[in-house]
């Protein structure tokens, strides 16, 4: 069938009375504003369709407002849309009974939270449990597989704490811990760093890469932080105003904007650090250069280059060449777009 | 102007009638129904008998160990608990044993009427907003309405001694655990319900989980002012027949008897601390989660 792990398709969520009736109008073309002003109805997203890959980080990024939050909560239904598809393994979420349901939300998606969602009466030990009680897991196996996971995350020797007791940081390491516990295949992060100050989030960024190179879930991750989204995602859905803007892997993001309002959001990020050689490569003659492989980011070469004293890269992938990159088209590709595409953007300030 | 100046009542005839209809219909009701609704309250009165015999007949250095070790076992202060052995000792060396007793037994047996009705009717009112909005009067009329107003009806069905007593007591006590109840639930952080639900909970695992756990302190609140409200009735109870500390306050009043109105008003008073600092002190240790800090 189809090569992806969720596919939500057609979505739409209104918030009001009469949702239903006011999908024609939205599909119509009618905007946000005009919408609640005549109709008194909150547009919460418009006509979203996301293929979502497996074994990947998908990133769904947006400022607040967007339908971030609205959209992720679609995915295990803890939000009923207005009308649409949302097929997981084929199966559509949609049509299932509360119990399927529930079976689903406790075996097949589980989820991490923004303020982290965790139960101030239980230990550690025991909020890392919850899913495994809630699935049935006996209390020995459950607690064996809770420490297994707390180890993971770096918390072992504070299981009897309570969660009042951590840090921000570590209590969502117990989220986290708390949402792999359960084995699903399918991991739910809403926001989830974006309550940490910077460098304890740079640090779960980290945690969170780590594990993902050895567990391979397919993972939808919502963040409003653009370089947060730059460094974990393997692939990027922009929202804006319920509507999906554009949808690609980071460098096609920073590269090819696909309008002034993406342009605006990338145009101060730290392209060295996103672009990779294998999207600068190209053939130029046969002058070799440093071989370096294919996915190192710019900002890496640029250093091995400088140690070297070299001034252009051979570009490996499986250990054959496939073009050339010299210092100077790393300078252009770094610096910062012309002000023609900048200048229409400031439309969006 | 007559219109203006004199209010436009019933005319008297009717509204006799009116009154006459309602007095008799319920003597009708009370005739007919009286005996099985005696029936229905009588193992309400079995046990409040038994209990109240059982501490009767209990030896009093045993009652007093038994106090001073629930108090003990609920505050986890030495001092309440020598406290509390005190006050019962003096309340017994001062003549009013008996009498404390029968209070204890009645006041025990409503707080566990109260609770074991009044929190399945909060849990099911904070389910449902509509349900809120019906009992919420129900309480407040249980409230406020004069107390002699609610025992006319009762004592007519019932006639007087314990089980109206009893009935009058839960009448007035109940609200604040149904109040606090539904409150409690309903001050749970909707983000902890949610993640509840993302993990696929269904109703009972949360409400038992993680409602009702979070909502303990405000449920408990609940189950210290239903005791301190039974406590308030128990000289109105007396009026109708219930054994107790009432009783002699009852007499003094009428007989202008200064120092036994005294005493057994303050044996109610020492009752009320004991009952009081206990509950609040066994309510503030659940919530021990709530404090940060590293010593655990």
């Amino acid at each position: 069938m189809s090569d992806y792990k969720i596919e939500i398709k057609n979505l739409y969520k209104i918030f009001g009375p009469n949702d239903k009736s006011m999908v024609d109008r939205v599909a119509n073309g009618m905007g946000k504003q005009e919408l609640l002003d005549h109709h008194k109805h909150v547009l919460g997203l418009r006509d979203v369709n996301i293929g979502i890959s497996a074994n990947s980080i998908n990133v769904i990024m947006g400022l607040s407002g967007s339908g971030k939050s609205t959209l992720i909560r679609h995915i295990n239904r803890l939000i009923e849309p207005t009308v649409g598809e949302i097929i997981v393994d084929g199966d559509d979420v949609l049509a299932m009974n509360p119990e399927r349901i529930r079976d689903f939300r406790r075996f097949g998606a589980s989820m991490v939270f923004q303020k982290f969602g965790l139960m101030p009466h239980r230990t550690v030990l025991e909020n890392c449990m919850y899913g495994l009680n809630i699935q049935g897991v006996e209390t020995g196996k459950a607690e064996k597989r809770a420490n297994h996971w707390l180890d993971r995350v770096g918390l072992s020797g504070f299981e009897n704490r309570y969660p009042a007791q951590l840090s921000g940081g570590m209590q969502q390491r117990v989220g986290l811990a708390r949402a792999l516990a359960t084995d699903a295949d399918i991991l739910l992060m809403d926001e989830a760093f974006s309550a940490l100050d910077p460098l304890i989030r740079a640090d779960m960024q980290g945690i969170l890469l780590d594990l993902q190179n050895e567990l391979h879930k397919t993972i939808v991750f919502i963040t409003h932080d653009l370089d947060e989204a730059l460094r974990i995602g393997d692939d990027i859905a922009i929202l804006r105003d319920g509507e999906l803007i554009q949808k690609g892997n980071p460098q096609s993001i920073v590269l090819k904007p696909a309008n002034d309002y993406v342009a605006d959001f990338t145009k101060d990020v730290n392209r060295a650090r996103v672009l990779t050689l294998n999207t600068l490569s190209h053939e130029s003659g046969t002058e070799e250069g440093l071989p370096l492989n294919s996915d190192l980011s710019i900002e890496e070469a640029m250093q091995e280059m400088i140690v070297s004293d070299h001034n252009l890269v051979t570009v490996m992938k499986e250990g054959k060449s496939i073009g050339q990159v010299s210092l100077n088209d790393m300078v252009a590709a770094i610096a910062k777009p012309k002000t023609s595409q900048t200048g229409a953007s400031n439309a969006y300030r | 102007m007559d219109f203006l100046t004199k209010f436009p009542a019933m005319e008297r005839a009717d509204l006799r009638d009116l009154k006459k209809g309602i007095d008799s219909s319920f003597k009708e009701f009370s005739r007919s129904w009286g005996e099985s609704i005696e029936v229905f309250f009588d193992p309400l009165f079995y046990f409040l008998v038994r209990f109240e015999k059982l501490l009767l007949a209990t030896p009093w250095p045993i009652i007093i160990l038994i106090v001073a070790a629930l108090s003990y076992l609920g505050s986890r202060s030495w001092k309440l608990s020598l406290g509390a052995a005190v006050s019962f000792l003096l309340i017994g060396y001062l003549g009013m044993w008996n009498n404390t007793m029968s209070t204890v037994a009645l006041i025990s047996v409503a707080t566990i009427i109260c609770i074991a009705l009044g929190i399945p009717i909060g849990i099911a009112m904070s389910k449902s907003d509509r349900l809120q909005a019906m009992i919420t009067p129900v309480l407040d009329i249980m409230q406020t309405i004069p107390i002699f107003v609610y025992l006319l009806p009762v004592v007519m069905l019932l006639g007087i001694g314990k089980v109206p007593g009893l009935i009058a007591v839960c009448v007035y006590a109940m609200p604040p655990i149904v109040r606090l109840t539904n409150l409690g639930l309903r001050l749970v952080d909707k983000e902890i319900l949610e993640a509840a639900d993302a993990f696929g909970s269904n109703y009972r695992q949360r409400l038992f989980s993680v409602q009702l756990p979070l909502a303990l302190p405000n449920i408990f609140a609940g189950v210290n002012q239903t005791i301190m409200m039974a406590l308030a009735m128990v000289v109105i109870a007396s009026m109708i027949g219930v054994k107790g500390l009432g009783v002699p306050v009852l007499q003094s009043i009428q007989n202008q008897y200064l120092a036994l109105g005294l005493m057994n008003g303050l044996a109610i008073v020492a009752l009320a601390i004991i009952f009081d600092r206990v509950s609040q002190q066994y309510g503030k240790r659940l919530q021990r989660h709530r404090e940060g800090g590293n010593d655990v």
